[in-house]
């Protein structure tokens, strides 16, 4: 099928691309081992506290994964804007690519970096004292992966929208903030008040959050690990319809 | 599908499931039609003001012939780059029709980009990326296998003296290289038929010959139609067989470069006098020469044109001197482009 080929092609020239400038690679790893050991000891006190439910690793790398998969996503419209304008993506619009493999290829290889990042992330947090089954981190992979192409689709749709890095990154930081501060990434809403927790209800991302700590605690049968991967996958079909079309309307 | 020609053979056989219009003998090859485009239309949304639109391209029609080297010459803003955005399938136009190597430009724009080769205005490469990366990554789009796709690429640059840089980077190159580089890519599938969107810009005059060198070298050892886009009349006049004029989103005119150029009533004289009052002056003596236009007089140059400027000079610095005007400046100058432009819409390309 010529849409995987394309893509395929496509994701090989992102990817090498991405390894030439390792730094960037290397700043989004160090990010969540920061975050893990600078932040981490803070949670291990109040882990103590009542609302907590398992150790502080339990709690706090799932709210890392999620938040790795968000962000790791959300800026790579910088990217594609830059394509733009040196003339990479007319180039492969004059071709007889696959209209949704031009987007689909780059969004692939940021899965690919967001997915060797969140195994970085899990293996130091075992060296710190997370201890959850196997079964678990793998659904934790695949989470965050999830949210990495949802985010990077609508990254790179907001990018070719609007071909500007100053309309673009507003527009990140306005989704960025109350996903982050709605959803009990770094601290459980169970410590809110009864009005935040409802408000949180309506952030998607709290359940998803939700559903990777339930996994790391071990209750796999928890309803909760469903409703989790399913606004997951729900939220990758939309950025995907969302990025194609853009893409389509590029010769409109 | 996979054009099975050298690149560099001096007349190039393609497939024949390519080639859609009749094609049996060299005869008909010449003469075979390969952009017919009828009312091309397209108009902007224009941002900001509410309903208005921006009407870019108002019904254009053209005909380029297989082997052609057509020039698009027009101003900053006049249409050149929507108008061949069209023909690319980057832009969908709002009215009209056009047929690209045989396949239809809206039924089938996948197969019209199959057949077309395009260099943007904006380049094509990445700054980080290695040329060779860029060139087989590009290849395989089309689905050219890797060995072919290198094999191509080197000889390409090769062909336009660019040996060397299969492993450097994009951003490394000079200005007049990377633009090559961005023709190489535009070439690497071997197309009958390449639009090349402003090719010398920002290029050196050094680096410009040489460019134009090798797009001449294109159609002539390739047989490849060149459609180009500029802005620069000395490109459109020593590259293109033929020149379409565009203004406004209109073709104002049509031609080869000497057949243009004989629409303008012979030689531009510009007079520069010392007053604008002398300058009023010298344009009454000068619609009085033989043959001669109304002058246009700006500030205290006077610009006009008479049938044959040897003669009419030394008749015209007599007639000043007895109405006691002294003149600064005489320059007589050869029809260009630029006076076309400026007989057809009052304006100088220059502006
Ligand atoms: N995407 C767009 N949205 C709105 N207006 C546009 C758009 N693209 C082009 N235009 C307008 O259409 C007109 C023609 O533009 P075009 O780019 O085709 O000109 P051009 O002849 O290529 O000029 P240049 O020599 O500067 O490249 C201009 O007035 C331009 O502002
Ligand atoms: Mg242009």
């Amino acid at each position: 099928m010529s849409f995987i080929r394309d893509t395929w092609i496509i994701f090989r020239r992102s990817m090498v691309l991405s390894l030439r400038q390792p730094l960037w690679v290397v700043i989004g790893l160090l990010q969540p081992i920061l975050y893990l050991t600078l932040f981490g000891p803070l949670l291990q006190t109040i882990a103590a506290t009542s609302g907590f439910q398992g150790d502080a690793w339990q709690v706090f790398v799932p709210g890392l994964l999620v938040q790795l998969g968000i962000f790791g996503g959300l800026f790579v419209g910088f990217g594609i804007i830059a394509e733009w304008r040196s003339g990479v993506i007319d180039r492969q619009l004059v071709s007889p690519a696959a209209r949704t493999a031009i987007i689909a290829g780059r969004t692939l290889r940021d899965v690919v970096v967001i997915t060797v990042q969140a195994i970085v992330l899990v293996g130091a947090a075992f060296f710190l004292g997370l201890r959850v089954p196997v079964g678990a981190l793998l659904i934790g992979l695949v989470l965050v992966a999830l949210l990495g192409a949802a985010f990077s689709f609508i990254s790179n749709a907001i990018g070719m929208a609007t071909k500007s890095e100053d309309a673009l990154a507003p527009m990140v930081n306005t989704l960025a903030l109350p996903i982050l501060l709605l959803s009990g990434i770094l601290l459980p809403m169970t410590l809110a008040p009864a009005w935040l927790q409802i408000v949180a209800n309506f952030n998607p991302f709290k359940h998803i959050v939700e559903a990777l700590r339930a996994v790391f605690l071990g209750q796999f049968d928890s309803p909760i690990v469903w409703i989790g991967l399913l606004l997951a996958v729900v939220l990758v079909v939309i950025g995907a319809w969302v990025g194609s079309r853009v893409l389509a309307a590029q010769t409109k | 599908m996979k054009p099975q020609s050298h690149p560099f053979q001096p007349i190039r056989r393609l497939p024949v499931e390519l080639i859609a219009v009749p094609h049996n003998d060299n005869e008909a090859q010449v003469t075979n039609t390969i952009i017919e485009a009828k009312g091309l239309k397209r108009s902007f949304k224009a941002k900001g003001a509410k309903g208005k639109t921006i009407d870019a391209v108002r019904g254009i029609d053209l005909s380029v012939r297989e082997g052609e080297i057509v020039g698009f010459l027009g101003p900053n803003g006049a249409g050149k780059t929507t108008t061949l955005k069209m023909l690319c399938t980057l832009l969908a136009p709002t009215d009209g029709s056009a047929t690209v190597v045989g396949a239809d430009l809206r039924r089938d724009p996948v197969e019209v980009r199959r057949r077309i080769g395009y260099v943007s205005q904006a380049g094509s490469t990445s700054p980080e990326a290695k040329v060779g990366e860029e060139i087989v990554s590009h290849a395989r789009l089309y689905g050219i296998d890797k060995q072919v796709a290198i094999q191509r690429g080197k000889e390409l640059l090769t062909a336009l003296d660019l040996a060397e840089i299969w492993d450097r980077t994009c951003g490394s190159l000079s200005g007049g290289q990377r633009r090559r580089l961005d023709i190489v890519m535009g070439l690497i599938h071997q197309p009958r038929l390449v639009f090349l969107d402003e090719p010398s810009t920002g290029l050196d005059p050094q680096s410009r010959a040489n460019l134009w060198n090798h797009i001449r070298k294109l159609r002539d050892e390739l047989g490849t139609t060149v459609f180009l886009t500029t802005h620069y009349m000395d490109e459109a006049d020593s590259l293109s067989d033929r020149i379409l004029i565009i203004d406004h989103g209109t073709i104002v005119a049509e031609g080869t470069p000497a057949e243009l150029k004989k629409r303008v009533s012979g030689d531009t004289i510009t007079l520069t006098l010392r007053t604008e009052a002398d300058a009023v002056n010298s344009g009454g003596i000068a619609t009085r020469l033989n043959g001669a236009d109304a002058p246009v007089i700006e500030a205290n140059v006077v610009r006009f044109h008479v049938p044959d400027g040897a003669t009419a000079l030394p008749v015209l610095l007599g007639d000043l001197t007895k109405a006691g005007i002294d003149a600064i400046g005489v320059d007589v100058n050869r029809p260009t482009l630029d006076d076309v432009f400026l007989t057809l819409t009052g304006r100088s390309l220059r502006d």
